[in-house]
C-alpha cells in the first residue's frame, strides 16, 4: 500500500512531536513512522493515534477531523473508525478536532471528505485494534492471529479467554505500531457491521436541547460583538466615515475604518463597529455614514444585453470534433434551444461569523465555522503578517456550507478586528451582509443546436456557452470543461465560449458548474429525445452506451443508477392522468452516479412536485441516515434554487433577505425515495452528486405535465409556479 | 437602558437592556442562551422562534421589554434532558442536517402538538411553513412530528 501521508513529510522529519489535542492537553512524544500514530499512555488514557483515545473506564473517544456543516461527516467518519476498531457505537464519544496539519486535508468541499479520509480512518481504527490484539496475545502468550476483536473485547477462541479493551491499555502502549502495509482493512459492504446502518447524528442531543455548538454560540469572558459594513458595490473602498460620532453611541466601544486589500476573497475594505452587545453594534451601524469610492456599476440588465449581442457572434471554439455544420446539413432534423440560469446565493442559514482573540504574546486564536480553515489561517497569516504557527483555529459546527465557507473573508475580518481592539470579539454578519456579499454561483446562457438522424440519434451537437469572466477567462464556478458530455459521444461536436466581464464575486456553489448546467443539458436532451420520437430513458441509455472522458465513465454504474430510479418510479409502466407528468435525468460528478425521476401534478401554471425517486451509486454507504439526508436535502435544494435568483443593479446585489430570496418551505417539499446501489467500489462523497440531476428531472416532469418547456430559470420566468 | 424582568424557562431574570433590543439578542448576548438562533432579523425564517405562553413567536423582531410577565420557553427549556416527545422523535428520525434551524422547528412542532395531537400532513405543512430549513429536512420533519404524536399519546411507548 502506498504511503498515505505524503503531505506530512515535513512533520515526519522532526523526531520530537509536540501536539495539541482537541482537549488542550499537551503531549510530548517520540515520533514514529506515521505522524498520525502516537501510541502513548497519558495517565488514564491510551492514545494509539490522532483519532482514537480509550480511557481505563472504557470510554472510547473518536476524533472527527473535518468540519461539520450538515453533511454528516462528524457521525460517518467516527463510524468508519469504530467499525475497524471493533467497538460498540454506544460506547463512543465523538470529539471535533481543531485545525491540525497532522490530519492532512481538513476541508469540506468537492465531496472529497469521504474518498480522502477513507484510508486514514480505516488505518486509525485497524491499527489501534491490532495493538490491542497484540497486547492480549502477549498477556496470554498466544499468537495474535489466534485472537479476534469484537465489541471492545479481544477473544482467544482456543482457550475461551476474553479481555476488555480497557484492561489492555498499558500493555498496548508498549506494542510496536504496526506497519500500514501489514494492516488488513475492511473495504466491502459485506464486511461491515456498523457501516451502512442508520445512525442518528452525534450532535443531535445538543441540537435538540439548544446547547452551544455553532460558531455564533461561542461566548468568551469579556467578549465584544462586531459588525462590519462593506460597500454595497463590490470592491468599493472607504473614502470617509463618521466613526467618531458612531463611537459615542450607546454600548459602542470601537468604530474604525479598515482599509482592506484589493483581493475579492481577501480582507474587504469597510468600517468595523464594536459594542457590548451585537444589537448595540448593529444599531450604531445604522447611524454610520460612509462615503464610498466605487469603480463599476455592473447590472443584470446590461449583462442580458451583452449576452444577446454575444449570442449572435461565433465565440471562441474550445473543442471541435468532425464537422458540425456539414452534419447539420445532412441531419434528418435539427433542434435548437437556448437556456438561461441566473446568479444564485448560498444563503446558509447561519450568517457568516467568526470569533477571535489576539493575545499579547502575538498568538491569535479563532473559532471559525469554515469549510476550509487552513485556507483561512493562511489568508490571515498573509494579511495580518502573523506566522501560521501562531494562529490556532477551533472548528465549530457550521450552520450550512454549500461552498460559501470555502472562502474565509469573515475569518480575516474577525482576526483584523480582534488585533485592532485587543479584546475577544465575535463578528456576526447580518442576513443582508450575507446575501449582498456572497460568492455567487454565476449565471450563464447555453445555446444548443443538435442534429439527429432518422433513428433519432444525435449526429451533431453545437453549443455556444455565454459565461462570465475577468480578463477574458471564466471566473470561479463559470467554466465548462471541453470534455464535458456529449463531447466524445456525438461524432460532430463543437463547443464555443463567449465571456462577459464581471466584477461580481463568484465561487463554488454545491457541485460547482454541474449544479447549474446539468439542468440545461438534461432538459435539452429531453427535447432532442422527444423530437426523435424516443423514450427519454432509452435515449439516455443509448447515448451513454459508449464511454467518454478521463477516466472513462463507468457505463455499468451509469446504467444501473438510471434503471433503478426509473424502475422504482414506474417509468413507462404506470399510467398517469393528463395533468401529471414524469421527468428523468442522470448526472455523474464528484465520483457519484445519480439518476432522479420526478413526478409532478399541474393545475394550469401551478405545479406541485409530489415525489422524487433517486438511484445513487457512491459505492458503500457509510451512514444510511446521513446518506439519505444528503440526497433528500439535495433534491429540496434543487427545487428551492430553481425558484430563486440574485440580480444586480449599480454594481450591487438587489436581493437582501428571505423576503425577496424565498427559500422553499415545507408545504412545497416533495416526498423523496432513495435507492442506493451498494457497489464494492471505494466510497465517494454525497454532498454534491445528488444535486445536479434533480433540477432537470423536475423541469422535464413539468414539461410532461404542462407542455411548458422551462428554458429560463427561475421557474416563474418560464411562467411556472411551484 | 432599562431594567426588565423576563420569565424564561421558569426562571425570572432581571436584566438591563436597550429599550428596543429584540428578545433574541437579550437571550443571546445578555443571558448567554444561545440556543435561539439569528437567521434573518425580519421575522421571515423562523429560526429565532421561542414559545411565549405556549405559542410560537419570532424573537428577532419584538423588543424584549414587551415580554415582561409572559412565560418564555426557549429550546434550552423545552426539556433539558432531551426527553420531550418531539426531541426524542427528532433524534431518532435524525432530522437535523446542519441543525441551525432545528430549535425553531422543534418549538414550533411542540406547540402544534399541544394544539393538535394528531396532525395530518396538511396540518403539519400549515403549522411548520413559517420555519425555513436550508438543508431541506422537511419530509423528515413531517415524519418526526408524527412519531412525536405517538410518543405523546403513549409516553412510555417506544418504537
Amino acid at each position: 500500500m502506498k504511503d498515505l501521508h505524503v503531505q506530512d513529510s515535513l512533520n515526519r522529519r522532526s523526531f520530537l512531536k509536540i501536539s495539541m489535542l482537541a482537549t488542550g492537553a499537551l503531549l510530548v512524544g517520540v515520533g514514529c513512522k506515521d505522524p498520525q500514530q502516537v501510541n502513548e499512555l497519558e495517565s488514564d488514557t491510551w492514545i494509539p493515534n490522532l483519532y482514537v483515545r480509550i480511557d481505563t473506564d472504557g470510554t472510547v473517544t473518536i476524533v472527527s477531523k473535518n468540519p461539520e456543516a450538515g453533511q454528516g461527516v462528524k457521525t460517518a467518519f467516527p463510524m468508519v473508525v469504530a467499525e475497524c476498531l471493533e467497538v460498540d457505537w454506544k460506547t463512543v464519544k465523538v470529539e471535533q478536532a481543531p485545525l491540525d496539519d497532522r490530519y492532512g486535508r481538513q476541508v469540506i468541499g468537492g465531496s472529497r471528505g469521504t474518498p480522502d479520509g477513507w484510508d486514514d480512518l480505516r488505518i486509525a481504527g485497524t491499527a489501534a485494534r491490532y495493538l490491542l490484539v497484540a497486547a492480549a496475545a502477549q498477556n496470554w502468550n498466544v499468537s495474535p492471529s489466534e485472537c479476534e476483536a469484537r465489541e471492545g473485547t479481544v477473544i482467544h477462541a482456543g482457550s475461551g479467554k476474553a479481555a476488555r479493551y480497557e484492561s489492555l491499555l498499558a500493555v498496548a502502549a508498549t506494542m510496536p505500531v504496526p506497519d500500514v502495509a501489514d494492516l488488513k482493512l475492511k473495504s466491502r459492504p459485506s464486511e461491515f457491521k456498523l457501516l451502512g446502518t442508520f445512525v442518528p447524528g452525534v450532535d443531535n442531543r445538543k441540537i435538540t436541547t439548544g446547547q452551544p455548538l455553532f460558531g455564533c454560540d461561542v461566548r468568551l469572558d469579556g467578549m465584544l460583538y462586531a459588525v462590519f459594513e462593506k460597500c454595497p458595490t463590490f470592491g468599493g473602498k472607504v473614502r470617509a466615515a463618521n466613526v467618531e460620532e458612531v463611537r459615542n453611541l450607546p454600548g459602542v466601544t470601537h468604530a474604525f475604518v479598515v482599509e482592506g486589500t484589493d483581493s475579492q476573497s481577501g480582507l474587504a475594505p469597510g468600517v468595523a463597529v464594536v459594542a457590548e452587545t451585537w444589537w448595540q453594534a448593529q444599531s450604531a451601524r445604522e447611524k454610520l455614514r460612509v462615503e464610498w469610492d466605487t469603480h463599476h456599476s455592473d447590472s443584470s440588465v446590461a449583462y442580458e444585453q451583452e449576452a444577446e449581442a454575444l449570442a449572435a457572434e461565433a465565440g471562441e471554439t474550445l473543442r471541435a470534433d468532425g464537422d458540425v455544420e456539414a452534419a447539420f446539413d445532412t441531419s434528418d432534423k435539427v433542434i435548437e434551444a437556448s437556456y438561461y440560469y441566473p446568479f444564485v446565493s448560498h444563503a446558509n442559514l447561519e450568517p457568516q461569523n467568526c470569533t477571535a482573540v489576539y493575545h499579547e504574546s502575538g498568538r491569535l486564536e479563532l473559532w471559525a465555522p469554515s469549510q476550509n480553515p487552513k485556507g483561512g489561517r493562511q489568508l490571515i497569516a498573509d494579511t495580518l503578517g502573523i506566522s501560521e504557527k501562531n494562529i490556532h483555529v477551533n472548528l465549530e459546527r457550521i450552520g450550512g456550507g454549500f461552498g460559501r465557507r470555502l472562502r474565509n473573508d469573515f475569518m480575516v475580518e474577525a482576526a483584523w478586528i480582534a488585533r485592532e481592539i485587543r479584546r475577544p470579539v465575535q463578528l456576526q454578519w447580518t442576513r443582508e451582509d450575507d446575501m449582498r456579499h456572497d460568492f455567487y454561483r454565476p449565471a450563464a446562457w447555453h445555446h444548443f443546436k443538435a442534429g439527429i438522424d432518422n433513428a433519432g440519434k444525435m449526429v451533431a451537437f453545437d453549443h455556444h456557452f455565454v459565461t462570465f469572466g475577468s480578463g477574458g477567462e471564466p471566473v470561479s464556478g463559470a467554466d465548462l470543461s471541453p470534455g464535458h458530455y456529449p463531447a466524445g459521444l456525438v461524432p460532430n461536436f463543437r463547443l464555443r465560449q463567449s465571456v462577459i466581464e464581471t466584477h461580481v464575486p463568484t465561487g463554488p456553489w454545491r457541485s460547482p458548474g454541474h449544479s447549474a448546467y446539468c439542468w440545461a443539458y438534461q432538459s435539452f436532451f429531453d427535447e432532442v429525445a422527444i423530437a426523435g420520437g424516443r423514450d427519454q430513458l432509452e435515449f439516455r441509455l443509448d447515448l451513454l452506451s459508449k464511454s467518454y472522458g478521463d477516466p472513462p465513465l463507468d457505463l455499468k454504474r451509469t446504467g444501473d443508477a438510471l434503471r433503478i430510479a426509473a424502475e422504482k418510479a414506474g417509468w413507462g409502466s404506470r399510467k398517469l392522468d393528463a395533468n401529471r407528468g414524469m421527468g428523468l435525468a442522470f448526472h455523474y460528478d464528484h465520483g457519484g452516479f445519480v439518476s432522479h425521476v420526478a413526478e409532478v401534478v399541474a393545475d394550469g401554471a401551478n405545479v406541485k412536485v409530489e415525489k422524487v425517486w433517486s438511484g445513487i451509486d457512491v459505492g458503500p454507504v457509510l451512514n444510511l441516515s446521513g446518506a439519505r439526508n444528503q440526497v433528500e436535502g439535495a433534491v429540496i435544494d434543487a427545487l428551492s434554487t430553481a425558484q430563486l435568483e440574485i440580480t444586480f443593479a449599480d454594481g450591487a446585489a438587489e436581493q437582501s433577505n428571505f423576503h425577496d430570496y424565498g427559500l422553499l418551505r415545507i408545504s412545497q417539499a416533495p416526498d423523496i425515495e432513495c435507492h442506493f446501489i451498494q457497489s464494492d467500489n471505494s466510497p465517494s462523497g454525497l454532498g454534491e452528486p445528488p444535486f445536479a440531476a434533480a433540477t432537470p428531472a423536475i423541469a422535464n416532469a413539468i414539461f410532461a405535465a404542462t407542455g411548458t418547456r422551462i428554458r429560463t430559470l427561475p421557474f416563474r420566468r418560464s411562467g411556472i409556479y411551484v | 437602558m432599562s431594567a426588565i424582568t423576563l420569565t424564561i424557562n421558569g426562571q425570572d431574570h432581571t436584566i438591563d437592556v436597550p429599550q428596543d433590543m429584540p428578545l433574541l439578542w437579550a437571550l443571546r448576548d445578555i443571558l448567554d442562551l444561545t440556543g435561539t438562533k439569528y437567521g434573518c432579523g425580519i421575522g421571515t425564517c423562523g429560526t429565532c422562534t421561542v414559545l411565549v405562553d405556549g405559542s410560537p413567536v419570532r424573537s428577532c423582531v419584538r423588543a424584549a421589554a414587551r415580554f415582561e410577565g409572559r412565560e418564555i420557553t426557549t429550546i434550552e427549556g423545552l426539556d433539558p434532558s432531551g426527553n420531550h416527545p418531539v426531541q426524542r422523535a427528532w433524534d431518532e428520525v435524525d432530522v437535523p442536517q446542519c441543525g441551525y434551524c432545528q430549535g425553531g422547528q422543534i418549538l414550533t412542532a411542540s406547540a402544534l402538538l399541544d394544539e393538535n395531537p394528531y396532525p395530518t400532513d396538511a396540518d403539519i405543512d400549515a403549522a411548520m411553513s413559517g420555519v425555513l430549513c436550508r438543508c431541506g429536512t422537511y419530509h423528515r420533519i413531517r415524519k418526526a412530528i408524527k412519531r412525536a404524536a405517538e410518543y405523546a399519546a403513549d409516553p412510555g411507548g417506544d418504537t
